[in-house]
């Protein structure tokens, strides 16, 4: 199949997913009474993991999905690579019908073009490290030279080249998950599925993978769909974060949009502890130029320090320390808006409303 | 029917006769008509026993019992090959005819465990993989567990005729159900997110079963294979009874004389046979991990060979890997 390098590499388009005996049953009256997911549970039996998804991941992308334990986003996951079938709904893998796929297809799709970590690492003990990277290779027949190269080539890329024939019970938690990311990348696929992949570590080691697999992923470029209950985790990871509460997928956006922008109270309450200090941009926060200077009449800018728009809160803070001035934001040497101290400190507080300003 | 006996509703049972021993005397009748067609099936199996019982008795006690004594250092280290030897040592010098007894036996319960090991594996694989068919499976195990042997004895001799065959089926029967059921177990019993994971990269549920699911339930399904053991060891006396050599039939003969001392010999015989197999079918379950190997070539006998022949080799440069160096054993 031909498809521009613009398609989406994943496309979720409204899949569900319905656990129990009766799951079409269920899926008919949602669609047509619409039903809670209580009334389904009572009047079906049925659990519904997974809501109406639908959503795009593009080339090279990162999209997080976000939520609680139990809010489908596991199971969500295990939709791209069909581990779990959808009950209604299509997944598209560069423009391919996963659910169509043949089993021998699969198999196919899954070695090689799909790579996947798990929360809870799901190394295989028998196996040594340089084994278990080259697993994906050995069930597609790879021979034994070429798969170790690949697998050795993993290894470095995560740095544990000398550990490749100790067995997995021999290496730390951090370690056993940077194995876990050796096994997904060995096979250089396109697409990356992280299942929670740094939930179970502590939070030293978890910041030094982040840093470890944005640094891998900067450099390979793959298409991540990475699940996380973190929300810190997801906005320094995602290049788009979709927030997902009992099966829905409340809101998906850029993290920026996410905490400025909380489509409901429920993402407001996760987005209230997060620090915008570095997500919010002057841009967002500034008082028009012209709305000032017709309350304030002009002013002389000279002695106010100046910042670019797209500068984050973080250095704003900085340059407004040093001075009692607001701060003027220029693009080009032309001044667009000010952010007085008050409008920071309502930035820092979540509050990008630059109207509010002026009441 | 019998018209005296009146019907009693208190006791309704000793008024109805369903004929249920008469009908199963049937199946003596049909064994009776089809031993011809048992009968060139028999002759190979009989040859089989016979050839491994032949092979053991060929090869001169103080070698066989070096060669045991060497596997049990392989499969379960040192202190089990000193306890092994001794024991076969104990054993020859129990009287001048005990190895060689031992040594058709022994043949028998390596017939009976292969056996056993072909059907059972399969099976255990099956009944794993299908609740239903585990379902299913679960009375007939029990059955064949728990029927006195006695009862089977009798169709089986009827059917195949006296001999080691049927001392052998008779064994499989008792000795079968445990590596089933601990097949199954170990299957279950793996972790099933690693499934997951093969699952995820791409591997066939063959593969998934023979580098995934076999290899972690081996110490499971060994277990199984040492029990196996034990009950096919338990077997030799009843088996005695339709014309299997060996120790068992030394006991059976003492019975039947009152010798005490005969009956010592052989059921001491059988005890120290049924250490020896157990001591070496456990350390085969237990990994060399477990006991500070990387390798199972790198330990026993075979890890001697092989350290000998490295050091030899030392002068030149190794081409394959470089020296391994060796894990602490905590």
């Amino acid at each position: 199949m031909i498809h521009k390098s613009d398609d989406p590499v994943i496309r979720c388009d409204g899949v569900w997913k319905i656990f129990g005996a009766r799951a079409s049953e269920a899926l008919d009256a949602v669609r047509s009474k619409g039903l809670s997911k209580e009334e389904i549970r009572d009047r079906y039996d049925c659990v519904v993991g997974v809501c109406d998804a639908s959503f795009d991941v593009g080339r090279g992308e990162i999209f997080c999905i976000m939520g609680l334990s139990g809010s489908g986003k596991s199971t969500l996951i295990r939709h791209i690579n069909r581990l779990i079938e959808p009950t209604a709904g299509s997944i598209y893998i560069e423009g391919q019908d996963v659910n169509a796929l043949s089993a021998r297809e699969l198999r196919r799709t899954r070695a090689e073009k799909i790579g996947m970590v798990f929360q809870n690492m799901a190394l295989m003990p028998h196996r040594t490290v340089l084994e278990n990277v080259a697993f994906s290779q050995e069930v597609r027949g790879h021979d034994v030279r070429e798969r170790t190269q690949t697998a050795l080539r993993a290894i470095r890329a995560v740095e544990l080249n000398g550990w490749e024939d100790k067995y997995p019970d021999e290496l730390s938690g951090g370690m056993q998950q940077r194995v876990g990311l050796a096994r997904a990348i060995a096979a250089d696929p396109a697409i990356l599925l992280m299942d929670e992949p740094f939930s179970a570590l502590d939070p030293l080691i978890r910041r030094q993978l982040q840093d470890k697999f944005m640094s891998l992923s900067a450099e390979m470029k793959k298409t991540t769909l990475f699940i996380t209950h973190d929300l810190d985790e997801a906005i320094r990871i995602g290049d788009r974060i979709a927030i997902m509460k009992d099966g829905v997928l409340v809101q998906i956006g850029t993290p920026e949009d996410i905490v400025t922008n909380p489509a409901d109270d429920y993402v407001a309450d996760f987005v209230a502890g997060i620090s915008k200090l570095d997500l919010i941009s002057a841009g967002k926060i500034m008082e028009p130029i012209d709305a000032y200077t017709r309350r304030d009449g002009p002013i002389d800018f000279d002695a106010w320090p100046e910042a670019h728009p797209n500068q984050s809160l973080d250095q704003l803070v900085d340059l407004s320390i040093a001075t009692q001035h607001p701060i003027v934001v220029k693009l080009d040497g032309r001044p667009l808006g000010v952010v007085t101290k008050n409008a920071l400190l309502r930035g820092i507080k979540g509050d990008t409303a630059p109207a509010a300003s002026a009441a | 029917m019998d018209e005296d006996t009146t019907f009693n509703i208190l006791d309704p049972f000793s008024s109805i006769d369903l004929g249920i021993a008469d009908s199963a005397g049937g199946i003596k009748q049909w064994a009776i008509a089809n031993r011809d067609l048992i009968q060139p099936i028999k002759a190979v199996f009989n040859d089989i026993v016979t050839a491994i019982d032949g092979a053991l008795n060929a090869v001169p006690p103080l070698v066989m019992l070096a060669l045991i004594t060497l596997i049990a250092w392989q499969a379960a280290g040192r202190r089990t090959a000193i306890l092994v030897g001794l024991c076969l040592f104990a054993l020859g010098l129990l009287d001048p005819n005990a190895w060689s007894l031992a040594m058709t036996t022994l043949a028998i319960v390596i017939s009976a465990v292969t056996a056993c090991f072909v059907i059972g594996l399969p099976l255990g694989i099956l009944a794993a993989k299908s609740d239903g068919f585990e379902r299913l499976l679960r009375p007939v195990l029990d059955l064949m567990q728990t029927i006195p042997a006695f009862v089977y004895l009798v169709p089986v001799v009827m059917l195949v005729g006296i001999g080691n065959v049927s001392g052998v089926i008779v064994t499989i029967v008792f000795a079968l159900p445990p590596l089933i059921r601990l097949t199954s177990l170990g299957i279950r019993g793996v972790n099933p997110s690693v499934v997951e994971a093969a699952r995820a990269f791409g591997a066939s549920p063959r593969q998934i079963l023979l580098k995934v699911e076999l290899p972690l339930a081996t110490p499971t399904i060994l277990a199984g294979v040492n029990q196996t053991i034990m009950l096919s060891l338990s077997m030799v006396v009843i088996a005695s009874m339709i014309s299997v050599k060996g120790l068992g039939n030394e006991v059976l003969r003492a019975m039947g004389r009152l010798d005490a001392g005969k009956a010592i010999v052989g059921g001491l015989g059988i005890v120290i046979l049924a250490v020896v197999l157990d001591r070496i079918s456990q350390g085969m379950g237990q990994s060399g991990r477990e006991r500070g190997q990387r390798h199972w070539w790198q330990s026993g006998p075979v890890g001697l060979a092989w350290r000998l022949t490295r050091a030899r080799n030392e002068t030149t440069p190794p081409v394959s890997a470089a020296p391994r160096t060796e894990v602490q054993s905590n």
